[in-house]
């Protein structure tokens, strides 16, 4: 008898946890749930688009093909460096992938072609556990190797089958679609493999250091 | 399925979503207006920060969008916080903000987000701020910090709208620019009234050169609008040698729908 009113009690409380953890209605607020696409490839907190916003913290640099290069080096046995003609006769892979803005846009099967960075790291041979990407115009960001390796990472340079554009990141950019697309650097020139986790540019202004979408990864603690 | 945070008390963290109630609507323009949010447990922002915004359904359906916070911080239990929205064609959550929410309602913020494009009394200056449209919306919280402190930095804004009736907060910033508040110089891509006395066209590198401090004043720049208008002044801006390093952007765009 006891048990059941402690059952009975414990029900209320945690009724009234509920309640009170209820966000705010907005009547009239009806959303536009009817257009999205298959829920289980939207993240929670996202909304799927169809134009392909752009999203830069400074001026878009604009690097000639003929001067572009790609590096990578630090922690590895064998420093590298491919020029633009170099990158293109590596093997070329064409990727289709959603990709998901931490400012809360996803795009879904988009299409890319570009070299996984499977082999570029191949040919240098990481010693250490995380790469810092860094760009033209100043930009970094921070991945742990076991991110950008095993199918999951590439350096693109083509976008729906034409040159990728320059506010998009051309003439190449990251992609690292299972992370949030600020790990996706524009403008990437190369990887600097590291000892550490070294927080790159957004990391150090408030964005999570790993930003998984699937478990909302956005933000880091306060940066004020 | 992730558990979704609810609005709590949590002082700093960022993700923590916070009830908002909103104080008042003040209509800016026919297609924006401010909300003025009360948030008790806002932990407070810097200049050029911007929130997300999330509205429930009856049903539990919600939609997060993210918005500029067009006011400073001034650290007081009376601080408000402002967002201006612009209702954009087929936006989902932009025509509710602008056409149906009221003095009284609720809902949820978190934040403050964006360490990158901020600016506050103590960085210094001079300061330009280019803004497009409502991409005055941070840059006004950077002017009205600098009218508030008050600082003695050169602040200039260079503002280009497309006729005068969308001109944002446009009382205010008249008064700012009476009292020499802030230099301001205003374009109307689409149209001026007789009498006009500022530029009728696109922001472009002689408007800038004859406003702005030259680069080997080193000012710190902020330009804020759509992707095409940023692309634009900032191309104006490294075309006239301003170095990049100095150049901070902020691009909106349907996606802030």
């Amino acid at each position: 008898m006891q048990r059941a009113a402690g059952a009975l009690a414990l029900a209320f409380v945690l009724e009234a946890v509920q309640i009170a953890s209820m966000p705010p209605i907005s009547r009239g607020f009806l959303g536009r749930r009817r257009e999205q696409p298959d829920p289980s490839r939207v993240p929670p907190g996202q909304h799927v688009v169809q134009d392909f916003p752009v999203l830069s913290y400074g001026p878009t640099p604009r690097t000639p093909t003929a001067e572009w290069t790609f590096s990578i080096d630090g922690s590895v046995q064998d420093a590298r460096r491919w020029t633009w003609d170099e990158m293109l006769a590596l093997p070329q892979e064409r990727i289709t992938k959603d990709i998901h803005c931490v400012t809360s846009w996803s795009k879904l099967d988009t299409v890319w072609t570009g070299v996984s960075l499977d082999v570029l790291l191949a040919e240098a041979t990481p010693t250490a556990k995380w790469v810092t990407a860094w760009c033209d115009g100043g930009y970094t960001t921070n991945l742990a190797l076991a991110d950008v390796t095993g199918g999951k990472a590439w350096v693109a340079h083509t976008f729906d089958g034409a040159p990728l554009a320059a506010d998009h990141g051309g003439p190449a950019r990251l992609l690292v679609p299972h992370l949030y697309f600020w790990k996706s650097a524009k403008w990437v020139r190369g990887l600097t493999v590291t000892e550490s986790d070294e927080p790159g540019f957004w990391e150090q202004n408030g964005y999570h250091d790993h930003g998984d979408p699937w478990t909302e990864e956005r933000y880091g603690a306060s940066f004020r | 399925m992730t558990e979704i945070p609810r609005a709590t008390e949590g002082r700093t963290d960022p993700s923590a979503w916070r009830l908002a109630s909103v104080r008042e609507v003040v209509h800016e323009t026919p297609r924006a207006v401010t909300l003025r949010f009360a948030v008790p447990s806002w932990p407070g922002h810097v200049a050029g920060q911007r929130i997300d915004v999330r509205l429930t359904a009856e049903d539990g359906y919600s939609a997060t969008r993210a918005y500029s916070i067009a006011t400073p911080w001034v650290g007081s239990a009376a601080s408000t916080i402002d967002v201006t929205v612009e209702q954009l064609e087929d936006g989902e959550v932009s025509p509710y903000l602008v056409d149906v929410a009221a003095p009284g309602d609720e809902l949820e913020i978190r934040g403050p987000i964006g360490g990158a494009f901020t600016w506050q009394p103590s960085d210094g200056g001079p300061v330009l701020l280019i803004a497009g449209g409502s991409g005055l919306v941070p840059l006004m919280a950077m002017v009205r910090a600098h009218a508030v402190a008050p600082s003695q930095t050169d602040v200039r804004l260079l503002l280009s709208s497309r006729t005068l009736a969308d001109v944002l907060y446009r009382a205010e910033l008249q008064a700012l620019a009476s009292a020499g508040t802030v230099r301001l110089h205003q374009t109307l891509t689409r149209g001026a009234p007789s009498g006009w006395s500022g530029s009728t066209r696109r922001v472009d590198a002689a408007m800038i050169s004859a406003f702005a401090p030259p680069p080997a004043a080193h000012p710190r720049i902020y330009v804020c609008g759509s992707n095409p208008f940023v692309e634009a002044a900032t191309g104006a801006l490294l075309g006239l040698g301003y170095d990049p390093a100095s150049v901070r952007t902020e691009r909106f765009g349907p996606s802030a729908s």
